[in-house]
């Protein structure tokens, strides 16, 4: 009690500002933006943290990471004890640091919010894992339980299927991942940038995963090399589905299929997972446009439009047909797009993409729009201003408006439900399917959805699975 | 890693690759594809099944040596390795009793004809089978296409072997002949445009298989999209084989000419790093 008021009394209520590279830079290269915490820094931040008896952030995640406890043991200079604590409820905390949304979560929830800035629990996670990455060696070795003779099919690597891989190797199964790319990581190495997520920092937390004895096979398109069916009758016990939602969808307007329109998930998997950006070092080519559109206000959208930039056009937009406030992307995200000079183009909606002679884009039509009454999702309406069409002159369009799940599993596996989003339906807490000993989660249940949500339901699927197969 | 058993040249500039691949050979069917990438720093391409043994584990693949990609697969030998081999994707090819079928293949397009043509037979349809090339020196497979047809007619654009001229001409015979209820042509696009206009005028259902440029190859990206009676379909999840009376053919060779200048950058640079290279 008597640490706790000299704490507060002391307390600095702004939080340790992380040092980013500087705009006009980092608009020409693919290196980190955010350049993480150094030690001063990390132990300044962390000494904030009131270590308040309720510990609302830790409810505010979705995998209930001990957050007190690991930024204690790192204002205490024990490095591996934050380790341990923060690794105990998190398999990829080097991802978790970067890309999730703590404003919406753990840093919501935060006490100090409530008088002023929440503690930068983001920041601290990366910290700390990013020393654990770079401290391999100081890692206690891993200890794996004795073989319950179990095996679990996982079928994806991103971000649910490598939780639910990792905690089921932990309780003691023999866990195969089926992978349908060339490498392992699902959505953190074909779509987020590398100048946002380092694929070095992906592979080496799914090294980690391996480390715990989980067999990743490669190029292993389920549904079609094999079904769900066949693994549950050969060599499985129970299958994990964690196969994300990587089906774009279009605006189905005049021009979509030109020469120059790409979907989001073809431009940043060409751009990240493909390496085009080091075209002709690496033989996948991208279209490097002059003027680019990306039509959408998420998260996605954001990294296809600093993408775009970084490959070298000299203007890139962001159409996006409500306002400011509706915009789904971090705010971080359209903050760091902005200062690199992405122009936003508000209350913008496109009627036609535009074509030349050739089939290549050169223009697109679009409307004004206002906001009208709120709808289903309690943002408001945008509604079209008659006659308000204008011409944006664009050679290259990319559209970011979302994904639904790929149908191939379920198309294949009998006795699976869908809902007509073509989402997989499975309890929510359980990720139990209505299918006998198959589980799901991930945005292939949710539709799309965020890394850290995924993976709590990788890691309740997999308590689930554990639990049937021990019974 | 995916180890080439082994390798032949079918023409100066048409490689055939046996490649180790048991799970994948077990469950191919006629008119699926592959995706490979052939290095660490390779680009995935889509190439269509030539043929396949799930007894010996194997599949083979036949691709005609035109962009960064060929090259590299046709400088592999027997007993190297393809980094990455998958499949088998897209949906196959539609196997039954339809009575007389006739099988067009073109160029390289002779290679994934074979299998479909082979299935077919075995259904006991009558197969009758058109095979062209440029010329005489590009022709590969007679024998292979004549052991699983009753008929078999050859021609090559110069005349240099077989009958002079295209495949389209003794396509429009045989269909005025009548009695044909089913028409598959594989080759070059502008081949199965022709091909699918031939069989028009007479209304027998035509099917072509559209390789159009892919990267993951499972509905993830869009790539491959073409607009097929009026609606987007995915080359990889809905094809690659469609009715050719309904493929909007313009987006086919639009999309053909995407990266047209790079793909030349990219082979020159390829092509100079082999000077000096046995």
């Amino acid at each position: 009690m008597e640490e706790q008021e000299k704490a507060k009394s002391k307390i600095n209520l702004n939080r340790v500002d992380m040092p980013r590279q500087d705009p006009k830079v980092r608009a020409h290269n693919y290196n980190e933006v955010a350049l993480g915490y150094t030690e001063e820094m990390a132990l300044e931040e962390a000494t904030r943290c009131i270590q308040c008896p309720k510990r609302p952030c830790v409810s505010g995640c979705p995998v209930n990471v001990d957050i007190p406890e690991f930024i204690k043991a790192l204002k205490d200079k024990n490095m591996p004890e934050a380790v341990k604590i923060l690794k105990g409820k998190n398999a990829l905390p080097a991802i978790c640091g970067r890309v999730c949304p703590q404003e919406t979560q753990c840093e919501q929830a935060c006490a100090l919010g409530k008088k002023k800035v929440p503690i930068a629990i983001g920041r601290l996670e990366r910290y700390v894992a990013d020393w654990d990455l770079a401290n391999k060696d100081k890692r206690p070795p891993v200890v794996i339980p004795p073989s319950t003779g179990k095996r679990v099919a996982v079928i994806g690597s991103g971000p649910a299927g490598l939780t639910a891989a990792a905690d089921l190797a932990k309780f003691g199964h023999k866990v195969t991942i089926y992978e349908a790319l060339h490498t392992a990581g699902g959505v953190l190495m074909y779509g987020i940038p590398e100048f946002r997520l380092p694929k070095a920092v992906v592979q080496a937390e799914v090294d980690y995963v391996k480390s715990l004895g989980v067999d990743i096979q490669l190029d292993s398109v389920m549904g079609k090399l094999a079904t769900v069916d066949e693994l549950l009758e050969k060599d499985f016990d129970a299958v994990f589905l964690g196969t994300g939602a990587g089906l774009p969808m279009f605006l189905n307007i005049p021009g979509e299929n030109l020469n120059g329109v790409y979907s989001a998930n073809e431009f940043l998997t060409r751009v990240n997972l493909m390496k085009a950006y080091l075209f002709p070092e690496y033989d996948t080519p991208i279209k490097i446009g002059k003027h680019v559109a990306v039509i959408g206000g998420g998260n996605v959208a954001m990294d296809a439009a600093r993408c775009a930039l970084r490959l070298g056009a000299e203007k890139v937009y962001i159409v996006y047909r409500r306002s400011r406030t509706e915009m789904p992307a971090r705010h971080e995200e359209v903050e760091n797009a902005e200062e690199e000079g992405i122009i936003f183009k508000f209350l913008t909606n496109p009627k036609q993409i535009i074509g030349d002679e050739n089939g290549w884009v050169k223009g697109m039509e679009c409307y004004e729009m206002e906001l009208g009454e709120p709808d289903a999702s309690g943002r408001r309406r945008p509604v079209t201003k008659p006659g308000s069409e204008f011409m944006i002159d664009v050679d290259v369009v990319v559209v970011a408006l979302g994904t639904t799940p790929n149908p191939l599993i379920p198309a294949t596996t009998k006795g699976l439900d869908t809902t007509k989003h073509g989402t997989v339906v499975a309890d929510e807490q359980t990720g139990k399917t209505v299918k006998d000993r198959v589980w799901a989660g991930g945005d292939v249940v949710t539709g799309a959805a965020t890394v850290i949500s995924a993976m709590g339901a990788g890691k309740r699927a997999a308590a689930s699975i554990n639990e049937f197969l021990m019974k | 890693m995916y180890k080439i058993v082994s390798k032949e040249l079918l023409t100066p500039v048409i490689d055939c690759l046996k490649i180790q691949a048991p799970a994948l050979a077990a469950k191919a069917r006629p008119g699926q594809f592959v995706i490979i990438r052939v290095d660490e720093v390779g680009e995935r391409i889509p190439l269509t099944l030539a043929d396949w043994d799930a007894k010996e584990g194997t599949i083979t693949l036949v691709a005609m040596r035109v962009g960064t990609s060929t090259h590299k697969l046709g400088s592999l030998k027997a007993g190297e390795n393809l980094t990455n081999l998958v499949g088998p994707l897209g949906l196959p090819s539609e196997i039954e009793k339809f009575g007389t079928v006739v099988m067009v293949g073109g160029g390289v397009g002779i290679a994934p004809v074979h299998p479909i043509a082979r299935a077919l037979k075995q259904e006991g349809n009558k197969v009758i089978s058109i095979i062209g090339s440029r010329n005489k020196d590009l022709l590969f497979w007679e024998d292979k296409m004549r052991a699983v047809s009753d008929e078999l007619i050859v021609t090559t654009d110069d005349g240099s072997y077989g009958r002079k001229g295209l495949v389209t001409e003794p396509l429009k015979e045989i269909l005025e002949k009548g009695g044909v209820n089913r028409v598959v042509a594989i080759g070059p696009a502008i081949m199965m445009k022709f091909c699918s206009l031939t069989t028009k005028p007479f209304n027998v259902p035509t099917v072509v298989s559209l390789n159009s440029i892919m990267v993951d190859g499972t509905g993830m990206c869009g790539c491959c999209r073409l607009s097929v009676g009026g609606q987007t379909k995915f080359a990889c999840v809905d094809g690659p084989e469609f009715n050719g009376h309904e493929v909007d053919w313009n987006i086919v060779f639009d999309r053909q000419k995407v990266y047209l200048k790079e793909e030349k950058e990219s082979l020159k640079k390829w092509e100079s790093c082999q000077c000096g290279k046995s």
